[in-house]
């Protein structure tokens, strides 16, 4: 029995998922896992605060070291997400981001659903600019210590991971709730609200680590390849891309998650994805 | 056509190279000026800004 690239795709985002998140005792008690995985960073978007948190996020990682007193800008998880975009692109987001899948379960709640309206797709930029690169290093207090913007102002992944299971367990965080968990918690019912009517639209606004990957697929050894002659313009990967491209068009767009289900969709196998074309 | 798509299948793979150069230089100047241990501490704490307290 052949496993579909869809099941085989679900498949790993729940491996990477429960890898990730592997500490669920943790919920319970409310307390963080301590050891010695948090040295290094998740490939994908997935709170450091979430008890069950097995890795470091690594926007969160960069926004720690850019806002210390003593550097600018964090190499380490910058590093560290380079080579993973080289080498794999946005299939990261398509296969091994926690915060992917959970939008990929809330896109499954029935209702009508739409496409993003693409200039909606450039604000990740400016995001990941301003509130992970700039104001961490440049809005810093008496001590040169700066802010973790986007984890502060924006992250509805950490709401969701880390805000709520540490809130429910946690009475005297409760006490101290204001109006920047109001803001926190608005941007998460938009988020989910989003994610429900358009598929990942986190990632497709909001998500800076997707803007790196993104940024990176164009040159990246994981890519889409089409076999333009062999192509019979049905437009199908067009019709079913999630990520609302046209994979004839721009194969590698810095939309792409490179998921495959425009190489499933295709009747003439002109779409094949991966390190090497197979035409 | 095939020579252009190949002169272009070189750059990218140069290109591509020299970022994972890059990357790799990234990783080993943060390893060593003490990243990996501001990274480990904020991780192991409760991130009030990431609940949303500040």
């Amino acid at each position: 029995m052949e496993i579909s690239q869809d099941i085989r795709r679900k498949l790993i985002q729940i491996a990477a998922f429960g890898f990730s998140n592997s500490y669920i005792g943790n919920i319970p008690a409310g307390r963080l896992y301590k050891g010695s995985w948090k040295n290094f960073c998740n490939p994908g978007i997935n709170c450091y605060s979430c008890p069950a948190a097995r890795l470091s996020c690594p926007i969160g990682a960069m926004q720690a070291v850019g806002g210390s007193p003593k550097f600018i800008v964090g190499f380490y998880a910058l590093g560290f997400v380079l080579a993973l975009g080289v080498v794999f692109g946005r299939a990261i987001c398509g296969f091994i981001c926690p915060f992917g899948l959970i939008q990929e379960l809330l896109h499954k709640v029935p209702s009508p659903k739409k496409r993003i309206y693409k200039p909606l797709t450039y604000i990740k930029y400016v995001i990941l600019a301003v509130f992970v690169i700039l104001m961490p290093a440049l809005l810093t207090d008496n001590f040169g210590i700066g802010t973790p913007a986007f984890c502060e102002y924006i992250c509805p992944a950490g709401t969701f991971e880390g805000g709520i299971p540490m809130l429910l367990t946690h009475p005297e965080l409760r006490a101290q709730l204001g109006g920047l968990f109001v803001l926190k918690a608005a941007i998460l019912v938009v988020t989910i609200i989003g994610c429900i009517v358009c598929c990942r639209f986190f990632c497709k606004v909001m998500c800076p680590l997707g803007a790196i990957y993104g940024l990176l697929n164009n040159v990246s050894f994981y890519r889409v390849h089409v076999d333009r002659e062999g192509c019979v313009s049905c437009s199908k990967c067009r019709d079913i891309c999630p990520m609302d491209i046209d994979p004839v068009a721009k194969p590698n767009s810095a939309e792409c998650i490179r998921c495959g289900k425009c190489a499933a969709a295709c009747p003439v196998k002109a779409i094949s994805v991966g390190f090497k074309r197979n035409y | 056509m095939r020579m252009s798509e190949n002169r272009e299948l070189k750059t990218r793979i140069i290109i591509a190279i020299i970022l994972l150069a890059i990357s790799a230089v990234l990783v080993t100047a943060g390893v060593m000026r003490g990243e990996v241990f501001i990274v480990f501490t904020k991780a192991v704490h409760i991130c009030l800004e990431c609940i949303g307290l500040g």
